[in-house]
């Protein structure tokens, strides 16, 4: 398709890519059928001296067909749409992996529970810019702002949401692919709001449970479940 | 009401003033010359617009690298030509400002909604030249104000047109001061500017039309223009208000939107976007109007569905009141209010693929002369198409959580704004030019000015799809800061070369203009043969406007009527066939 979207890892990522293209095929079907008639008309009906242009004020049944037509197909996108956005936005399925990011100028403070599975207590840990997350399992952002308002943006997860300061919001995604991605902010947030940027590394089970092992040495041995 | 007003209107004014230099060109009341005054305003700031986008597009394609001929500037500005990021920020706020307040809509609204209202209808003047005189000065003095924001400490505000809060509610955050502060009292004073003329607008329409102008026989860029009127009248005290509680915000202590004082960030967004919807229609209302005045005169062939094209704009006057959220799907506001925002925003859609259509259905059968006021209104058609399909998909919501606050949202206010609005003024001032100067422009400059603009304005906006479906943010200094956008880089440089050679372009509507304001051909009172009544005025146009108020016998689009000897019937020629098929 086009080569200029950037891959999918995530796991709604492909609904929001095919309503993508079924919009992309949609406009694109009107374009050139709106276009191509602009411009066959204009070449059939050129000047030509002595011709009589058709005298018409319009036509009722045309003016009805073209009101209904792109009415349906608007109200099917919107119908399409509902379903995703819900569950995207507005279901937030249980997950074993919370983090809290919070923003400020210009950096994401990345907050993990620790083994005990609890915010607030002392094997809470903060890692700058550095989100780190297994690989097909839900994750629980909790968005906060420190100052301004910033955009929590993950290209390749087909994430984004602003965070506000004064505000927590609740989000999730679910990586399906291992690697090292980029976080770039996406909302005007000062002079500093380019190059405001983190790194998501989706790990696999293995890796996640090593990660957690070399940020949490004291918890002992607790596997896969330590980051819980 | 629904009648037209059959009073001899300012027939006393039409005689008060044979004043001097300062009467006639200053402070002048006639609506003509304050048309004029806000068109010289308005290209006067296009020229700073544009050149501050160039800058922008100069550091997005060599980030970081000395813009030439700009060594001059002199710190904490630039660098030996070096834009440092606060400054970069400063640039693209003020592009966007001075375009949307200082350009676009002074156009429109300022000098056509001005020059053709009265003309249009049949009357002498505006209702209340005294208000419209100060229409003028006070937008002169708001245009002022932000411009001054530019030389005080710590800058011009850079906290994007949008202004969002906190942001922009509190110095600390984007080390500009003052200049923040300038930048609100200048739009709350243009805001009385605009509230002033869409007060005299909407009087002069409802109670100045000539005898046998019936609401159904107004050409529809009046139509428009009041429309546009109606929603200026009704948006603008709103942004008025947001503005005044930012000012407060930021200089006297309290907290509308500023979290730790109890406010609320996401407060402004929403009274910031119920002003900007209804704005983004002011912006492109009147160039439909212009679009639907044009096209029917070189077509030769009465507008397709004239009450459908009244109703639909009608419609989008009521609909864009209720489509503010879909500019904040990722906002934070609550999720299931997105899918309210969604369905009205495809609502809105509607009218205006009907407004296209019918325009299509106007040319079709048509005797189409590609005179450059036609070859400018072709390109608004073709150009809003685009704008209009981008815009479905950041309606779809899923869709929108990626290409929100990408360049693909870039890509489509440039559509609909420069694409749109743009095109529409260009069309607009060669359509009208010879009866507001007398003279006509040249037209082979003209159309090298058409073709030019209409290349490079693609060349410069479409790729900015392309690098929004991959992922680009707006408004950051350096793409090659991110490893995902290294791919896209060679666009931003395409993309800027097209937009130096769309600026190198206008210098050749700028020789046209001023070399045809003073050497320019004769203008004849008709030129292009059309019906409406400004045409009937002489050329010059003499204060008073008509000899005699015309008398309006029919609709404005009576073009190629069977078995009459010339394709043209113009609305105030006495008999004929009576053909008011409206």
């Amino acid at each position: 398709m086009l080569p200029w979207l950037p891959e999918d890892i995530s796991t709604y990522g492909p609904q929001i890519d095919s309503l993508f293209y079924l919009i992309f095929w949609i406009t694109s079907i009107t374009f050139v059928l709106v276009q191509g008639a602009l411009i066959v008309f204009l070449i059939q009906y050129r000047y030509r001296p002595g011709r009589q242009a058709t005298y018409t004020h319009g036509n009722n049944t045309l003016e009805i067909a073209w009101t209904i037509a792109p009415s349906i197909i608007l109200v099917v996108l919107a119908l399409l749409s509902r379903g995703l956005w819900h569950e995207i936005k507005q279901t937030i399925p249980p997950s074993k992996y919370p983090v809290v990011v919070t923003a400020k100028q210009f950096n994401w403070e990345i907050t993990y529970p620790g083994p005990d599975g609890q915010f607030g207590t002392a094997d809470d840990k903060t890692l700058e810019n550095e989100l780190n997350v297994p690989v097909h399992q839900v994750v629980e952002l909790r968005l906060r702002s420190r100052d301004v308002i910033h955009s929590f943006f993950i290209p390749v997860m087909r994430f984004k949401q602003d965070m506000l300061p004064g505000r927590e919001i609740l989000q999730w995604f679910e990586a399906t692919k291992t690697g090292r991605y980029e976080i770039p902010c996406a909302e005007l947030c000062g002079f500093g709001h380019s190059g405001m940027l983190g790194h998501l590394t989706v790990h696999s089970a293995d890796d996640y449970a090593k990660w957690v092992q070399t940020q949490w040495p004291a918890a002992g041995a607790g596997g896969t479940t330590a980051g819980r | 009401m629904s009648h037209p007003a059959a009073i001899p209107a300012h027939d006393v004014h039409a005689e008060h003033e044979h004043g001097g230099f300062i009467s006639t060109y200053i402070f002048s009341q006639d609506h003509k010359m304050i048309g004029k005054q806000f068109l010289f305003l308005a290209l006067f700031m296009m020229i700073f617009g544009g050149l501050f986008a160039l800058m922008v597009r100069w550091q997005l394609a060599w980030p970081e690298q000395p813009v030439p001929g700009m060594s001059w500037v002199p710190e904490p500005y630039m660098y030996e030509g070096i834009i440092p990021p606060e400054f970069y920020n400063a640039l693209f706020t003020m592009h966007a400002t001075l375009m949307v307040f200082f350009v676009v809509m002074p156009l429109l609204v300022g000098c056509f909604g001005n020059f053709l209202i009265p003309l249009m209808i049949g009357t002498r003047d505006m209702a209340f030249p005294l208000i419209n005189l100060l229409s003028f000065w006070i937008a002169f003095v708001a245009g002022i104000i932000m411009m001054s924001s530019f030389f005080v400490e710590g800058g011009a505000a850079a906290s994007g047109w949008t202004a969002y809060a906190p942001l922009s509610a509190k110095a600390v955050y984007t080390g500009v001061g003052t200049g923040q502060d300038l930048w609100i009292i200048s739009l709350i004073v243009l805001g009385v500017s605009s509230l002033l003329g869409s007060i005299n607008y909407i009087t002069t329409i409802i109670n100045m039309r000539a005898p046998g102008m019936t609401l159904f026989r107004l050409p529809l860029v009046v139509w428009s223009l009041f429309i546009t009127a109606i929603l200026l009248l009704l948006a603008l005290p709103e942004l008025t208000a947001a503005l005044a509680m930012l000012l407060f915000d930021r200089r006297f202590g309290t907290s509308f939107f500023i979290g730790e004082g109890g406010g609320e960030p996401i407060l402004w967004q929403h009274m910031f976007w119920f002003f900007g919807h209804p704005e983004v229609y002011i912006l492109i209302l009147p160039a439909m109007g212009v679009a639907s005045e044009i096209l029917p005169v070189f077509a030769r062939k009465p507008i397709f569905g004239y009450r459908a094209m009244a109703y639909s704009m009608i419609a989008i006057a009521f609909l864009s009141w209720i489509v503010w959220g879909h500019h904040m799907f990722q906002s934070g506001m609550n999720p299931a209010l997105g899918m309210a925002f969604m369905t009205t925003t495809m609502v809105i859609a509607v009218p205006s693929a009907i407004k296209t259509f019918n325009w299509l259905g106007t040319l079709w059968g048509g005797n189409i002369k590609f005179d450059s006021p036609m070859l400018y209104a072709l390109a608004f058609v073709s150009m809003f198409v685009i704008g209009g399909l981008s815009g479905i998909f950041m309606a779809a919501t899923p869709v929108d959580i990626f290409i929100h606050d990408t360049y693909f949202i870039v890509a489509h206010i440039h559509y609909v704004v420069f694409g749109g609005s743009i095109f529409a003024i260009f069309a607009a001032i060669t359509y009208w030019f010879p009866k507001m100067f007398g003279r006509m422009l040249n037209e082979p400059l003209a159309k090298i000015h058409f073709f030019g603009t209409f290349i490079f304005f693609n060349m410069t906006f479409f790729p900015m799809h392309i690098i929004g479906i991959g992922g680009h943010m707006r408004r950051i200094y350096n793409p090659t800061q991110y490893e995902f956008l290294q791919p896209l880089q060679h666009w931003n440089v395409f993309m800027t070369i097209g937009a130096l050679c769309l600026g190198a372009t206008q210098l050749v509507f700028a020789f046209n203009f001023l070399y045809s304001l003073f050497f320019g051909a004769k203008a004849d009172r008709n030129p292009w043969h059309s019906n409406t009544l400004e045409w009937e005025a002489p050329t010059p146009v003499p204060h008073g406007n008509f000899p005699k108020i015309p008398h309006v016998y029919r609709g404005p689009y009576e073009y190629s009527v069977p078995g009459e000897k010339e394709d043209y019937l113009p609305q105030a020629q006495a008999g004929g066939r009576p053909a008011s098929a409206h």
